[in-house]
């Protein structure tokens, strides 16, 4: 099946990137690993007349660490994420949470900011941007600005990104030596969108948890924070009953949705139990 | 509009629309339909080819995003009439039945195999690789065995005994 008629622009640059956006107005979508883009527009689901391919501008290439920060640009790939090599813990949860992003032939083109761009509300990414504090760095005709994750996402495929600007990159905050991290995912194949799914980092000092950090996939139409759940086990001594609390939290802050492989109730309990899950994991490897 | 790769080691030029995948221009434009559609959504991999040395859906890839790059079809496989040591290893070990998926699975498996010669030993990251493609025939038991046995044979070594 053909895609419906489209014209095709390569950007040189972030800045003509945004040049080319804003002369097609709300014809125009960016390009970036087409992963989903050139889906929707296949199956009609989205209708756009002007691509505005972001991979010729190579000021959107970088992944860097620069002041206890990592930043990814908007090309860096799923693939290189899953190959993250970094003296700190962050890279370990990415690298976990990027082998349950669909699978290798997609995860070689599909951008991390497109998953960001794209906020499905089972997306690994979005989840994990939400529970670690990401900012989305967006550049559009009046300029650069910045959205903090707990203000990105609006809905399913909807965020604060107007439609003439570029994500031009996110930025993760490091976690810091010591801290535990861990990543569960429940989907029906490999390969599959989680039906849910969550992803922890902690930090535990003198046998007491200190930190908590916990983002949910699928809890919602938006990527959940499960703020009840750090409050529940943050100062606890991280044991199994502590865990527990904490997973019902979790649970019982999720607004799940039903489908028919996964009714809410179903997937509120999964919740719970990845949540638990991915705690353990964390627990397990804080120092 | 033209779009100019190179296609199986030769340089090519072909005439798109900016809304030809990579699929289309290489079946359409060039005639090399050994790579194959079926869900165009990225899901099943009978469509997956190598650009630029990473295996990728070619339904989900613009021609035009090409402009440049090598590509690799199922067609680059063979030298001539001689199948390469992964064709052979399909036909041994029965890594095909209908041969729908074929084309995307010589293609995936030849892209890993060149970048890990050794990637039998991990059978976890084999399970993994080999879920990205759907076959529907085969239960994937001959496919596993062909790319081990074609892993084996490159590095000098027999067939695993059973
Ligand atoms: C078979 C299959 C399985 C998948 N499984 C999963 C999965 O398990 N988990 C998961 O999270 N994802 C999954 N995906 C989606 C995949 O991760 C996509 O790569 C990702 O969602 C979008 O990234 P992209 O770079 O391909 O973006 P595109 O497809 O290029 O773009 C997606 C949308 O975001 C916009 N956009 C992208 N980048 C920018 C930017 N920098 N600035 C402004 N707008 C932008 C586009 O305009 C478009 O609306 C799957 C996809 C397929 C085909
Ligand atoms: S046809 Fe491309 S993945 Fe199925
Ligand atoms: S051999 Fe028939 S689908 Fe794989």
């Amino acid at each position: 099946m053909k895609l419906p008629p489209i014209s095709y622009r390569r950007a040189g640059s972030a800045d003509e990137a945004v040049a080319l956006l804003a002369e097609s107005g709300d014809d125009a979508a960016v390009l970036a690993g087409g992963q989903s883009l050139l889906l929707e527009l296949r199956y009609g689901d989205v209708r756009r007349g002007v691509l505005v391919d972001l991979a010729g501008a190579a000021d959107l290439a970088g992944l860097a660490v620069a002041d206890g920060e990592l930043r990814l640009g908007a090309l860096v790939r799923h693939a290189a994420v899953e190959r993250l090599e970094l003296d700190d813990p962050l890279a370990r949860l990415l690298r976990r949470a990027a082998a349950y992003v669909a699978h290798p032939p997609i995860r070689a083109r599909g951008t991390f900011a497109g998953s960001l761009a794209w906020a499905h509300p089972a997306a690994e990414w979005c989840a994990l941007a939400r529970a670690l504090d990401a900012r989305m760095t967006v550049r559009g005709p009046a300029g650069e600005r910045e959205v903090a994750a707990e203000d990105w996402f609006r809905g399913p495929h909807r965020t604060q990104r107007a439609p003439d600007e570029v994500l031009t990159a996110v930025t993760l905050p490091l976690l810091g030596a010591g801290a535990g991290v861990g990543f569960a995912e429940l989907r029906r194949t490999s390969g599959s969108f989680a039906l849910a799914a969550a992803g922890c980092a902690v930090h535990v000092a003198a046998g007491r948890v200190t930190r908590a950090r916990i983002g949910l996939a699928n809890a919602a139409g938006v990527p959940v924070r499960a703020a009840e759940a750090e409050a529940a086990l943050v100062g606890s001594d991280g044991s199994p009953d502590a865990v527990r609390a904490a997973a019902d939290a979790a649970a019982a802050a999720a607004d799940p949705a039903s489908e028919p492989h996964c009714s809410a109730e179903y997937r509120r309990h999964a919740l719970g139990v990845l949540t638990a899950r991915a705690l353990t994991e964390a627990l397990g490897e804080a120092a | 509009m033209d779009v100019r790769m190179t296609v199986n080691g030769q340089p090519r030029r072909v005439a798109v629309e900016a809304r030809d995948s990579l699929a289309d221009a290489l079946r359409d434009g060039l005639g090399l339909t050994g790579t194959n559609l079926a869900c165009e959504h990225g899901v099943c991999g009978s469509c997956t080819v190598s650009v630029d040395g990473e295996a990728v859906r070619s339904c989900l890839v613009l021609a035009l995003q090409c402009e440049g790059s090598e590509v690799r079809t199922v067609e680059g496989l063979a030298d001539g009439d001689r199948l390469s040591p992964l064709q052979e290893a399909f036909s041994a070990e029965h890594g095909l039945q209908c041969g729908f998926c074929t084309p995307g699975f010589l293609t995936l498996l030849q892209q890993a195999l060149d970048d890990d010669p050794f990637l039998d030993r991990d059978e976890q990251k084999l399970t993994e690789l080999l879920a990205s493609n759907l076959c529907r025939c085969t239960g994937y038991v001959g496919i596993r065995r062909a790319v081990v046995r074609a892993a084996r044979a490159g590095r000098g070594e027999p067939p695993a005994a059973d």
